[in-house]
């Protein structure tokens, strides 16, 4: 029998995925048959991320919904289907297309809309807003046609989208209403100051306007009219005047909403109906709609907890926020506009570098009420601390945003903070909740994530929760020792920066100069491999073979009987039907096992070490070349077929791929390098999912670092778009030697970047900005690295000295009788040691 | 009382890396230290891997100790003992070594 009660929930938005999320981890998944309808065509995506599917992300990207949640949870989601009325007597939802389903508890989350003021004309053609995936798909289609774009708004969300019509290359203006921009968060003075750098990046902005008319133009589609008599020709209109709730279906089924919209709700998020919530932009509580995801996703949790039994509250939300708008920091904390009885403001102008602060304090100095901080956000997190816990001001509260004389910090040591201070408000991770995450073992921001998901969602708590992890592991005395290992005081980047300074050129003159005993496994490689990157020569040289670890040593890839494979380059994994010929042929006669690679090349096992200069000479000879499979260094360009064949493809990603293979190929690097090209956003090459990406767009390339697949996977970042080849290929040389320079031992770029102090932005201001004078430097050095590349194999062929290493006995010509390979599936494989027994005892009978 | 016996000449190793010879059907690993002036001997047999591999591994010191790192799955081996850092339990047989007018020699147990 069937005792489950039905929950239905209206919307699979951000707040109503939340919710589900939330739900499954509580009792209530068992209690309860859900049923979810979805008006959109595709379930819960991240719109606080939404601009991005402009700079390359797509759908998927987008999704907040871990793939098989809905059918491992038993979930029925209706997609695209309204549910189009209430009925509260019968307790019944029914959709659009007539579906009727029965509820015992029923949760409304369905956000909100754009507003669009009623001027006459708003509803012609390309005036669009900016909300869902579909909206961004008709502004991309409408710009294709367009010159001018201007957007009716100066809000967060306005100048958002400003930006993403500049992005698309739109010569853009923003048309306010207010005497401001942004006049929710920032006072006179911070809007001033941002309109100031907005204009300085091209956008024209229009305050005071109030638009009348549009219609056609002259020059452009539309001509706006506006109440002071201006007009304004543009092709397109984006209207982000403000949100309104979605309270219709509620409205109708006469349940209490606002005099100015949104659905009344109590602190268990409850409506007039107590069968039924709300949460998320839908919900009024205290008079007050929060258009931001952060409270929705607290009322999520209050109804999932709710449901269950246990006690919790909705009790009202901070909506500080912290933002780059088109590259400018702006950030608004509490009570900005200084309405609290008696507070008093502190006003820090920079007219020269831009910078804005404010900050509102209670009438005795002793609590931050508010802060408005434009160009310079990087105190948001203190002051924010500071506001949320009623931690007690410095004796001088202008010292918090005042510019600091040398390096005297006046910011709050995460020690001021209390056990209970919220660090991530996305996610409700208090500090306690991470002290306890790193007690029980996290010590890296990857672990700490994971862990607490404090970080994962607006990002905005990272550089927080970071001091805290710092503060918190030099407490419990995890000492974070940085040396590489016991034969050197200094870590792998220092060890870099003293043989370049030092031009040093082999490990033993370091070890004399600056380490001690005899070197380790850990040391040698990492030196071996600076050397490498830094000077490039020979890795089997006579001072370097000791460095190297037995599969650059052999330059082979060892197996676990002590065989090894071989991999020649196939760059961007195109090869002619005679190459694949050959690699046959030398796989038949020397027995080797084949194997496609992840990387598009071949892979052929089970060389023996006396094998592998006969097996290279006859490579060689039909025209391969090392692929360094066996090295930390580049290994593949994976590439898509591309425009050449593909129906889909923009570009030329096999050619692109193939030139930047042979440019990096051989370039040492502190750990393996792999490279994707794809030919368009399709990605088939899975190029966000690399070291390096590249991506073709129609104006471009777009330029991703930083991703991993493997054990842990990392979705690579978008740093760079529409590049021109010669730029983007400085920009890759730049981040690669930067990588090299300043990684540590075996550190993969994805983990480098995660450990990166300033993170994306640093990177891209040291390679993009070239904000450390750098950039020609780091140019230089590639351009080194390339210009003495050698196929290691060849050198090696044509050693005589060299050769004489690659036998199993110094003293025999014989093998090693422990290699044994059995069939199976038509090729051969290492036999396990029940079968090499067996074997053993056939040849001695024999 | 065992007896040196000849193995290879010492242009045959490597500096600070090693070779692995065939001496009275045994495989042993040699590796040549140059900053010790020192030549060890212990069995190529790695017993963690259950391959003949250890010749092909890195040298260096632990704590002052010569020791060898397993190229398979980095253990670490005293070179004068055979033992295993890691796990004193488990060891490879070591076997004394020289060089005598540049001919490396090692002797075996009888
Ligand atoms: C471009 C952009 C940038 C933003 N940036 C930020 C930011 O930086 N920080 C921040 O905190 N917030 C930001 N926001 C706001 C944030 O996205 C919202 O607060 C959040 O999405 C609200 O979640 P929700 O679930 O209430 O509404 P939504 O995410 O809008 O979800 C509601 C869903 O319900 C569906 N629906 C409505 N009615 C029905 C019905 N009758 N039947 C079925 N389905 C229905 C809708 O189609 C929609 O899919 C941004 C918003 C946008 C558009
Ligand atoms: S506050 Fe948004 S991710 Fe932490």
């Amino acid at each position: 029998m069937n005792t489950k009660q039905t929950l239905v929930v209206i919307g699979n938005g951000m707040v109503g995925q939340h919710f589900l999320a939330k739900l499954v981890e509580t009792a209530a998944k068992d209690q309860f048959h859900i049923v979810t309808f979805c008006e959109e065509p595709r379930a819960a995506y991240d719109r606080v991320h939404l601009s991005e599917y402009f700079t390359g992300k797509t759908a998927e990207d987008l999704s907040l919904v871990e793939s098989g949640f809905f059918e491992q949870h038993g979930i029925e989601i209706h997609l695209g289907d309204r549910a189009a009325s209430i009925d509260r007597q019968q307790k019944q939802v029914t959709s659009a297309k007539g579906v009727v389903i029965g509820y015992d508890k029923l949760v409304l989350a369905t956000g909100s809309y754009p507003f669009v003021p009623p001027v006459p004309g708003h509803d012609r053609a390309q005036c669009l807003v900016y909300r869902t995936i579909e909206d961004l798909e008709a502004i991309k289609a409408a710009a294709e046609k367009s010159k001018i774009g201007t957007v009716v708004g100066g809000g967060l969300l306005g100048l958002e989208a400003a930006k993403a019509l500049t992005d698309l290359g739109l010569e853009t203006h923003v048309v306010e209403f207010a005497p401001r921009l942004m006049a929710v968060q920032l006072d006179d003075g911070g809007g001033a100051m941002l309109r100031q750098k907005i204009q300085a990046l091209g956008v024209k902005v229009h305050l005071n306007k109030n638009t009348s008319l549009i219609d056609d133009g002259a020059h452009c589609l539309h001509k706006m009219n506006f109440a002071d008599g201006e007009v304004l020709e543009t092709d397109l209109i984006l209207f982000s005047a403000g949100i309104r709730p979605r309270d219709d279906i509620a409205r109708a089924s006469g349940l209490e909403v606002g005099p100015r919209g949104g659905i009344v709700i109590d602190n268990q998020c409850k409506t007039s109906d107590p069968d039924i919530y709300a949460i998320g932009e839908c919900a009024l509580w205290n008079g007050q709609i929060f258009g931001l995801v952060a409270p929705g996703y607290s009322m999520a949790r209050t109804v999932a907890a709710d449901l269950t039994g246990t006690e919790a509250s909705f009790t009202g939300a901070d909506m500080s926020t912290k933002l780059k708008l088109m590259g400018v920091d702006v950030a608004s904390i509490g009570d900005a506009h200084a309405r609290t009885q008696g507070a008093l403001v502190y006003t820090y102008q920079n007219g020269s570098s831009e910078i804005y602060k404010r900050l509102v304090v209670s009438q005795n100095k002793k609590q931050l009420l508010g802060a408005v901080l434009v160009g310079d956000a990087s105190g948001y997190g203190t002051l924010l601390q500071y506001c949320l816990n009623g931690i007690e001001l410095p004796e001088n509260p202008d010292s918090l945003i005042l510019p600091q004389r040398h390096d005297e910090s006046v910011g709050l040591g995460p020690d001021a903070l209390p056990a209970s201070a919220q660090i991530c408000s996305c996610h409700d991770v208090s500090k306690g909740q991470v002290c306890g995450a790193i007690e029980a073992g996290c010590t890296t921001m990857g672990q700490l994530k994971a862990e607490t998901k404090a970080a994962t969602g607006c990002g905005g708590c990272a550089a927080l929760l970071k001091s805290v992890l710092d503060c918190e592991l030099i407490k419990l005395g995890v000492e974070v020792s940085t040396d590489i290992c016991e034969h050197f005081p200094h870590t792998r980047q220092d060890l870099y920066n003293l043989i370049m300074v030092e031009q040093i050129k082999t490990f033993d003159e370091l070890l004399d100069k600056h380490g001690r005993g005899l070197g380790c496994e850990v040391c040698k490689q990492a030196v071996g491999s600076i050397l490498a990157s830094y000077w490039n020569d020979y890795i089997l040289e006579k001072p370097h073979i000791g460095l190297q670890d037995t599969n650059d040593t052999y330059l082979a890839n060892m197996q676990k009987d002590g065989t090894y494979s071989v991999v020649p380059r196939v760059t961007g994994g195109e090869i002619t039907p005679d190459g694949l010929i050959a690699l046959g042929q030398v796989a038949k006669k020397y027995g080797l096992y084949t194997k496609i690679t992840g990387g598009q090349r071949v892979d052929l096992f089970g060389a023996r070490v006396e094998q592998l200069p006969l097996i290279w000479q006859e490579l060689i000879e039909a025209g391969f070349e090392s692929g360094h499979a066996y090295g930390k260094s580049l290994r593949t360009v994976k590439s898509c077929v591309g425009s050449t064949w593909c129906r889909f493809g923009v570009d030329d990603s096999v050619g692109l791929a193939i030139e930047l293979e042979n440019r990096y190929k051989g370039l040492r690097a502190p750990h393996k390098i792999k490279f994707a090209v794809s030919g368009c956003t399709r990605e088939c090459a899975e190029a966000q999912g690399k070291d390096i990406g590249v991506i073709a767009t129609e104006n471009g390339w777009n330029l991703y670092v930083c991703g991993n697949g493997g054990m842990k996977p990392r979705h690579a970042d978008l740093f760079a778009t529409n590049l021109d080849k010669a730029t983007l290929i400085k920009y890759i040389d730049r981040v690669l030697i930067f990588y090299v320079r300043t990684a540590a031992r075996l550190q993969r770029t994805s983990v480098w970047m995660e450990n990166m102090e300033g993170g994306l932005d640093y990177l891209k201001a040291v390679i993009l900005e070239d904000r450390l004078g750098l950039a020609a430097e780091l140019e230089q050095q590639m351009q080194h690295v390339i210009d003495t590349y050698q196929c290691e194999w060849k050198t090696t062929l044509q050693d005589a000295q060299k050769l004489k290493r690659f036998r199993h006995f110094v003293n025999s010509d014989q093998a090693d009788d422990n290699v044994v390979f059995v069939e199976e599936r038509g090729q051969i494989r290492p036999a396990n040691a029940e079968e090499r027994k067996h074997f053993k005892l056939i040849e001695e009978a024999a | 009382m065992s007896t040196w016996i000849d193995v290879c000449h010492i242009d045959d190793l490597q500096p600070d890396s090693g070779v692995c010879a065939l001496v009275q059907g045994r495989q042993v690993a040699i590796f040549y230290l140059p900053r010790l002036h020192a030549v060890y001997a212990i069995g190529n047999y790695d017993p963690f891997s259950e391959a003949n591999v250890l010749s092909r591994g890195m040298v260096g010191d632990l704590a002052g100790q010569p020791m060898l790192a397993s190229p398979m799955y980095k253990q670490h081996f005293n070179l004068q003992t055979g033992i295993c850092f890691e796990d004193a339990n488990v060891s490879v047989p070591a076997y004394p070594a020289r060089i005598e007018n540049d001919r490396v020699a090692i002797q075996m147990p009888e």
